[in-house]
């Protein structure tokens, strides 16, 4: 008999006044018990419409069943069957336009809590020491993989385990992408994405560091040395600023860069030698998850923060959790304005973010309704620093050094419906091919990327 | 890792470090530039590429002691290992011009060495400039008396060369007619920008190498943003050479300045703790 409590177990967090003082996970996780009972909400039902919501199609009800019945190993390895990244999973995801949307549970009362068990099952196996994988048999083929973010990751995770020789050149020092320079620790812990990786190397996976492609080497180049096969997942690239007057203005960060200060140079922490702003009062530009991360950041740093989204909370892209954490933490939502100039002072640092009223017209071409600027209706928010969130666009070294990529207007790869791009051998996925969206399509985009690849090469032998 | 194969002190604060990089070396340019982290906790430095060999598989930078990061650097021997050396990274010079000027301030004049050589071995006719403060502070003159057609060196208080800025030999071969088809200009920001504002009066084309804040250098973080004709460009994927005359010097001095006091203190911070283990 399912457990029929209308809700979903809440998650114990650290409580907000707590936590704006450090960088520890926010969110606690679920115990053995917890975990248990909020898998028995589960009614295992027959057309397991949750599945067709994951964009890597876990076997959903199997896994909550094996919890329901306290195995949590069991849980593991029908997860595993599809996902190479749960514990990352069960935190990133946007459960709530996903699976759990989805979820018959959710049409009276809340769904069941899917991303919050799948984040149990990975945890407890990790803290258990799940034992290494055993490395399967090779099959005599070499594939490169470009940039160890969640696609490359996801992709060199199958194609690994499917006996592929994989080798993954990252240009920064760490492998991880996102999930090392993006994500911030309170929300995704280093040591796990570390964790999950070297997973991947005890399946065989190799990790170039250093190494960036189109300038260390050519893709080109890789496929003469022997890769049969290239997939490129190089992610968002350059960061989008709004041409205003004063963006250049000292204090005015891009979130990628204060984010990768924050995460991947840790230097939030007083001994680290990358330096960054310690902000009295911040304006975050922007709604998505980067900004609620970037915005979180700053909280931390001990700074007053003031997120400026052009549209109203309905239309806020960001994760649900993201938007009531940052809301918890204090932070102060600007909805329906937007910046139309950054002001500043004698020594070029900012001191002002002049901002405008918006309403909302007719909807545009994205079904979002269209803000439009009321008129004279301009303010001042006083301001130290300034944070732009509002997107990225593709980093053009891979599209202008190998031949045959053809890109879109935006400049991201096109690719067909096996994620092969206009040149044959070479496949891409996640943000260089959607522009910037989320880990987990763009671990789906791997993963379906490393089967084309089998097949293609397979094919071939 | 990456080991340290020589060290070269040239003067008193500028190191010459050539190190096993293979990756980095393979398809290194003039022009081009490397990140790198002396150790596992270090910051992501950016340097201008020396020298690259190929075959050997090293690179060599040269390197100013002016903050904690490279106050660290310079405590490491030949033998030793750099944690992380990533690279080429930015855009190679554009070698184009028959009759080229290339000028070099302070340790700019690393920067400038690979580009004048690239010029001179491409066929041009090569004049430098170099500037320093005084006669102490002199790096790589035969290296540059080696590639180019004709040397000047000017010292700010005449203890060496000539006394004087480069803007000033730069004004006297301009008047004297030398036929000069593009200028190079690598050093100081200030430098740069009055070769600049000079070479504009006389609309001379003038290549700038500009040296912004990085963090990743591989074109996503956007802090190395500059305003070049009104418009921002990333120095890591656009640059590192911009078009001098359009280039915005006054912000682009400004947002260098942004960690200033951070950097002080790190640096005071680390010479004490290299000077009480150099002193054990």
């Amino acid at each position: 008999m399912p457990n029929m409590q209308m809700n979903k177990h809440p998650m114990p967090v650290q409580e907000p006044d707590i936590r704006i003082t450090n960088v520890e996970e926010v969110a606690l996780g679920y115990t053995p018990e917890t975990a248990i009972e909020e898998a028995k909400r589960c009614l295992n039902c027959k057309h397991k419409p949750c599945i067709g919501g994951c964009p890597v199609n876990i076997h959903i009800p199997d896994f909550i069943a094996k919890v329901a019945e306290g195995d949590f190993e069991g849980a593991y390895r029908i997860i595993s069957l599809t996902s190479s990244l749960p514990a990352i999973c069960g935190r990133v995801c946007p459960q709530e336009s996903q699976c759990e949307s989805k979820c018959v549970r959710g049409i009276k009362g809340e769904p069941v809590a899917i991303g919050r068990l799948e984040r149990f099952v990975a945890d407890y196996m990790r803290e258990k020491g799940e034992g290494k994988p055993e490395k399967p048999q090779p099959n005599g083929h070499k594939v490169a993989v470009v940039g160890a973010g969640p696609a490359g990751l996801s992709a060199a995770g199958d194609l690994a385990g499917m006996g592929y020789e994989v080798t993954v050149f990252e240009a920064l020092h760490t492998p991880g992408g996102v999930l090392m320079y993006g994500i911030p620790e309170f929300r995704l812990p280093k040591a796990i994405v570390q964790h999950e990786i070297s997973k991947l190397k005890d399946l065989g996976v190799e990790f170039v560091t250093n190494f960036v492609v189109g300038r260390s080497e050519t893709i080109e180049e890789l496929m003469n040395e022997g890769y049969e096969a290239v997939f490129v997942g190089s992610g968002a690239g350059l960061p989008n600023f709004m041409n205003l007057p004063g963006e250049e203005l000292k204090g005015v960060f891009s979130a990628n860069e204060f984010l990768t200060r924050f995460n991947l140079m840790k230097a939030y922490r007083e001994d680290s030698p990358t330096p960054i702003q310690h902000p009295k009062k911040t304006v975050v530009v922007g709604g998505g998850n980067v900004a609620m991360d970037a915005a979180r950041c700053a909280r931390r740093l001990g700074s007053e923060v003031y997120i400026v989204y052009r549209r109203s909370l309905e239309e806020l892209p960001a994760r649900k959790e993201e938007v009531e954490h940052a809301m918890e933490e204090g932070i102060i939502f600007k909805l329906l304005n937007n910046p139309v100039a950054v002001h500043g002072d004698e020594n070029g640092c900012v001191n002002a973010v002049e901002c405008i009223e918006m309403e909302l017209g007719e909807p545009d071409a994205s079904g979002r309704r269209r803000p439009i600027a009321k008129e004279g209706s301009s303010f001042m928010i006083d301001a130290d620093c300034m944070i732009m969130a509002i997107g990225t666009s593709p980093n053009p070294l891979i599209r202008s050094t190998t031949e045959g990529l053809e890109t879109n207007r935006k400049g991201c790869l096109i690719v067909d419906e096996n994620e092969m791009t206009t040149r044959e051998g070479i496949y891409a996925g996640g943000d260089a091919v959607t522009g910037a969206a989320t880990v987990i399509s763009a671990m789906g985009a791997g993963k379906k990327a490393a089967a084309a690849i089998d097949k293609a090469l397979l094919k071939d032998a | 890792m990456y080991k340290i194969l020589e060290k070269k002190v040239l003067n008193p604060t500028v190191v010459q470090i050539t190190v096993d990089a293979p990756h980095a070396a393979r398809h290194a340019k003039a022009g081009q530039f490397i990140i790198l982290r002396a150790d596992q906790d270090g910051e992501r430095v950016p340097f201008t590429i020396a020298a690259a060999d190929p075959e050997k598989g090293t690179v060599t930078i040269i390197y100013q002691v002016v903050g904690a990061s490279t106050r660290k650097l310079m405590a490491l021997e030949e033998g030793d290992e750099l944690a992380d050396f990533a690279g080429p990274l930015g855009r190679p010079s554009e070698i184009e011009g028959e009759n080229v000027v290339i000028i070099g301030g302070g340790v700019g004049c690393a920067i400038a060495l690979p580009t004048a050589k690239a010029f001179h071995d491409a066929g041009k006719n090569v004049t430098t400039i170099v500037g320093f403060r005084n006669k102490d502070l002199v790096i790589l003159e035969d290296e540059f008396k080696a590639v180019s057609d004709t040397y000047y060196l000017m010292s700010d208080d005449g203890s060496v060369g000539e006394k004087g800025l480069v803007t000033a030999k730069l004004k006297e071969l301009i008047e004297n007619g030398q036929k000069i088809d593009k200028v190079i200009a690598i050093g100081p920001l200030i430098m740069m920008k009055f070769v600049c504002a000079l070479t504009k009066e006389y609309d001379i084309p003038t290549v700038v190498s500009m040296n912004p804040i990085m963090i990743d250098g591989t074109g996503m973080c956007g802090g190395c943003r500059l305003v070049v004709d009104g418009q921002m460009r990333f120095a890591c994927v656009d640059g590192p050479d911009f078009d001098g005359h359009k280039v915005d010097f006054d912000s682009a001095m400004s947002r260098n300045g942004a960690y200033k006091e951070k950097e002080h203190h790190d640096y005071e911070e680390a010479c004490r703790l290299l000077n009480r283990k150099e002193g054990d």
